[in-house]
C-alpha cells in the first residue's frame, strides 16, 4: 500500500499519472452520465472503439487519423503558445481565416496538382499567422491580454466567413461555398486505398513533420529558447539582451501559422468546402489536447490520437448503441477540469507523499 | 425611415435584454476577481433549463410555467456556474481554462439531454412572453411608438435588474466588499473580508444572472432551444463588459449599441436604406470597437486589478 501511493505522490511520474487519472476520469463521469440516462456504458465505449477502427477496421481507423490530424495541429497551436507564455484561445478562429483563403485559393486558381495544393495551404498558414498578429502586437505594445483579443478575433472570422463565403464563392446553398478544385486537394490516391477510401490525407505528414519541426525548434535552437525565456520571465529576458516585443509577436504568429495549416488540413484534405455559421470546434479541443499532452509535441500528436479516436467514433456510438453523440465533448470537458485542477491535486498529492515518506504512514 | 425605426428599435430593445443581463453577470463575477469566459455557457444551461421547464409544465400551469422557467434558468445557471468557482476559486486553477470547459460541458450536456429527453436536438416551446402595449405610456408621441408600444417585458426586468446591481455594487457593503475582492484581495483580507466566500458570491450571481439571460432568449426571440444557441451571445456579452469598461452604465450602453448594430445587421436586408451595406460591417462591429477601446483604455487599466489571478494568502 505504502508503496502504491509512494509511486503516485512521486513528483517524477506525476508526468504520466496526471494525464492517466484525468483520461480515466473523463470515461468515468462520461460512464456514469449514460448510467443516470439510461444506457449501458460497456455497449456505449464498445461502439465507440469500434467506431473509431481500434478493433480492426481499416477505412474507420483511417478516420481516426483523419481526425487526429487537424487536432495534432490545433493542439500545437495551443501547446506552442503555452510554452511561450501565451493562452491561444484564437486558434478557431486562425483555423477558420486560414480555411477560408485555403479554400478561396483552391476554388479560384487553375494550377497543377502539388503546386495549387501547396500555395492552398501556404495561403492558409500565411494567413492563421497573420490573423494572431494582430493580438501579438496588442500583446506586446499595450499589455492587453492576448486571451481578449483573441476571443475577439474568432467572432470577427466567424461573421467575416458569414459575408464572404455567400459574396464571393457561393456554392449549392447559401450557407457553403463551392467544392475546392481536384488539383488542391489533400487527398491522395494510394492513401485513400491504403485505407479503403477513409479521407485521411497527406495533411496527417504535414501535421507529423510540424511536431518534430516544433519540438526542434523548442528544444534544440537559441531562437525557441528565447521564445520559451521571454514567456517565463519577461523582464529577465529583456535585461539579458532579448527583442521581448519581437519574440512576443512571433510566438504568437507562429501559434497562428500551425492552427492555419489546421485550417488547411480540414477544409482541403475533408470537407473540400467551408461553410457559415460555424467556429470550428478543433479550435477549443486543442486545448484540451495541449493541456492532456502537457504541452509538449509529442504528448500533444499522443493526446490528438486519443480525441481524435472519440471524434471518429462518436457518431457510430450514436447510431449503434443510440447514446447522443455529444457524450464525447462532455469527457473533454471533464478532462480540461482535471486538467485545470490538477496543480492543487499536484500540492495535495506531494502533501500525503511527504507525511508517507518521513516515516508515518502505517500499513 | 420613420416605419425602419419605428420597427427595428423594439427587435433591438428585445434582442439587447438577454445580452444586458449576461453582461451584468459577468460584470459580478469579474468585479469579484474572477475571469468568466464561461458565460456563453452558461447561458446555454439557463436556455436549455428553461426551454425544457416550459415545454413540459406548459398543458398544465399554462403563463405561470413561462415564469416557473425563467426562475429554474436563472437557477440552473448559479448551480452550473459553482463548477467554475469551485475550479477556479477553491482550486487556483486557470480561470480562462476552466471557463472553456464550463462552454464546451455545457453545449455539450444540454444537447446531450435534449438528445436522450426529447429524441431530437431541439426543445420548442409552445409560449414565450408575449409583447403588449404600456398602458398610458403607449400614446406619447415618438417615445411611445419607440420604447412602450410593442414592447416585451424582458428589457423593463433587466432594465431594473441593472439599477438593482448598481445600487448592490456602489451602495451596499457588500458590493464594496465583493470590488475590493477583484482590486486588492489581500487589502480586503486584512480588513477581515473574505475573499473566497465573496469571490463564490460573485460567479454566483454571474452564473444566475447569465442563465436568466438565456431564459430571455427562449422567452423572447428564438421560441425553442437548438444546438443554434450557442452562437456567441455570451462572447457578445464579454465584449459589451469591456467595452462598457466594467461598470453597470458603461455595460448599459455598451450592450444597447451592440444590441442596435446585432438587429441592423440581421433586418438590413429587409430595408432599401440599408441594403447596400454589407451585414458584415455590423456584424464585427462589436468586437472590432471592443479591440479599438481595450487600446484606448491601455494608458489606465480599466478593469478589476486582480481579475485572473487565483487568491493566494501568502502571495504579495
Amino acid at each position: 500500500m505504502r508503496k502504491w501511493i509512494l509511486f503516485f505522490t512521486s513528483e517524477r511520474n506525476q508526468k504520466i499519472i496526471v494525464p492517466f487519472l484525468a483520461v480515466m476520469l473523463g470515461f468515468l463521469v462520461g460512464a456514469l452520465v449514460m448510467l443516470f440516462s439510461g444506457y449501458n456504458p460497456v455497449e456505449a465505449y464498445l461502439a465507440l472503439l469500434k467506431g473509431a477502427g481500434l478493433l480492426g477496421n481499416i477505412k474507420r481507423f483511417g478516420d481516426t487519423l483523419l481526425s487526429m490530424t487537424t487536432l495534432t495541429l490545433t493542439g500545437l497551436s495551443v501547446a506552442f503558445a503555452f510554452r511561450t507564455g501565451l493562452f491561444n484561445i484564437g486558434a478557431a478562429g486562425q483555423m477558420l481565416m486560414g480555411g477560408f483563403v485555403a479554400v478561396y485559393v483552391g476554388v479560384t486558381l487553375s494550377l497543377p496538382w502539388v503546386v495549387h495544393m501547396l500555395l492552398a495551404v501556404f495561403a492558409a498558414v500565411l494567413t492563421g499567422a497573420l490573423w494572431a498578429f494582430l493580438p501579438g502586437l496588442l500583446k506586446a505594445k499595450f499589455k492587453i491580454h492576448e486571451v481578449v483579443t483573441t476571443i475577439m478575433m474568432n467572432w470577427i472570422a466567424y461573421w467575416s466567413v458569414y459575408y464572404l463565403v455567400p459574396t464571393y464563392i457561393p456554392g449549392h446553398f447559401n450557407t457553403e461555398s463551392i467544392p475546392i478544385k481536384p488539383t488542391a486537394t489533400l487527398r491522395v490516391e494510394w492513401l485513400t486505398q491504403l485505407f479503403h477510401g477513409s479521407y485521411v490525407n497527406i495533411g496527417l505528414f504535414f501535421a507529423l513533420a510540424a511536431v518534430v519541426i516544433i519540438w526542434w525548434v523548442m528544444e534544440k535552437t537559441v531562437f525557441g529558447y528565447e521564445l520559451k525565456a521571454v514567456g517565463f520571465n519577461g523582464q529577465a529576458a529583456k535585461y539579458a539582451g532579448m527583442k521581448v516585443s519581437r519574440n512576443i509577436i512571433l510566438s504568437m504568429m507562429i501559434a497562428g501559422g500551425l492552427a492555419g495549416l489546421a485550417g488547411a488540413v480540414f477544409y482541403l484534405g475533408y470537407t473540400d468546402n467551408i461553410k457559415i455559421g460555424v467556429l470550428p470546434s478543433q479550435g477549443f479541443d486543442g486545448i484540451a489536447v495541449a493541456l492532456l499532452g502537457l504541452n509538449n509535441p509529442f504528448g500533444v500528436a499522443l493526446a490528438a490520437f486519443l480525441f481524435g479516436f472519440m471524434n471518429a467514433g462518436k457518431l457510430f456510438m450514436q447510431s449503434a448503441t443510440a447514446v447522443p453523440n455529444e457524450l464525447v465533448p462532455i469527457i473533454n470537458a471533464i478532462i480540461i477540469f482535471f486538467a485545470a485542477i490538477y496543480l492543487m491535486i499536484k500540492i495535495w498529492l506531494q502533501k500525503i507523499g511527504k507525511r508517507f515518506s518521513e516515516g508515518g504512514g502505517d500499513e | 425611415m420613420w416605419d425602419a425605426i419605428t420597427s427595428i428599435v423594439p427587435l433591438a430593445l428585445t434582442y439587447t435584454a438577454p445580452l444586458l443581463v449576461i453582461a451584468i453577470g459577468g460584470l459580478f463575477s469579474e468585479r469579484s476577481g474572477v475571469v468568466n469566459i464561461g458565460l456563453e455557457g452558461l447561458m446555454g444551461i439557463g436556455a436549455f433549463t428553461s426551454a425544457f421547464m416550459i415545454s413540459t409544465t406548459y398543458g398544465s400551469l399554462g403563463d405561470v410555467a413561462i415564469w416557473l422557467g425563467l426562475a429554474a434558468a436563472a437557477l440552473s445557471g448559479g448551480v452550473f456556474s459553482l463548477l467554475h468557482a469551485f475550479a477556479s476559486v477553491t482550486m487556483k486553477a486557470d480561470q480562462v481554462v476552466s471557463g472553456t470547459a464550463v462552454n464546451i460541458l455545457s453545449s455539450a450536456i444540454t444537447v446531450y439531454l435534449a438528445r436522450s429527453l426529447t429524441g431530437s436536438a431541439n426543445i420548442q416551446i409552445i409560449k414565450g412572453l408575449i409583447r403588449f402595449n404600456v398602458p398610458g405610456l403607449s400614446a406619447i408621441p415618438v417615445m411611445g411608438p419607440l420604447f412602450f408600444q410593442n414592447a416585451n417585458i424582458a428589457i423593463f426586468i433587466v432594465l431594473l435588474i441593472v439599477l438593482i446591481s448598481w445600487y448592490v455594487l456602489y451602495r451596499l457593503p457588500f458590493g464594496l466588499r465583493l470590488r475590493a475582492c477583484g482590486e486588492n484581495p489581500h487589502a480586503a483580507d486584512s480588513m477581515g473580508v473574505n475573499v473566497i466566500k465573496m469571490r463564490y458570491a460573485g460567479v454566483f450571481i454571474s452564473g444566475i444572472l447569465a442563465g436568466l439571460g438565456g431564459g430571455f432568449v427562449i422567452t423572447t426571440y428564438s421560441g425553442e432551444f437548438s444546438p443554434l444557441v450557442y452562437s456567441g451571445l455570451g462572447f457578445l456579452a464579454l465584449a459589451a463588459l469591456i467595452f462598457g469598461k466594467w461598470n453597470p452604465w458603461g455595460v448599459l450602453g455598451a450592450a444597447l449599441f451592440f444590441g442596435f448594430a446585432k438587429t441592423v445587421a440581421d433586418m438590413s436586408r429587409l430595408f432599401e436604406a440599408l441594403k447596400t451595406m454589407p451585414n458584415i460591417l455590423f456584424n464585427t462591429f462589436p468586437y472590432v470597437a471592443t479591440i479599438v477601446a481595450l487600446v484606448l483604455f491601455s494608458k489606465n487599466a480599466a478593469g478589476p486589478r486582480a481579475a485572473g489571478e487565483p487568491y493566494d494568502v501568502g502571495k504579495r
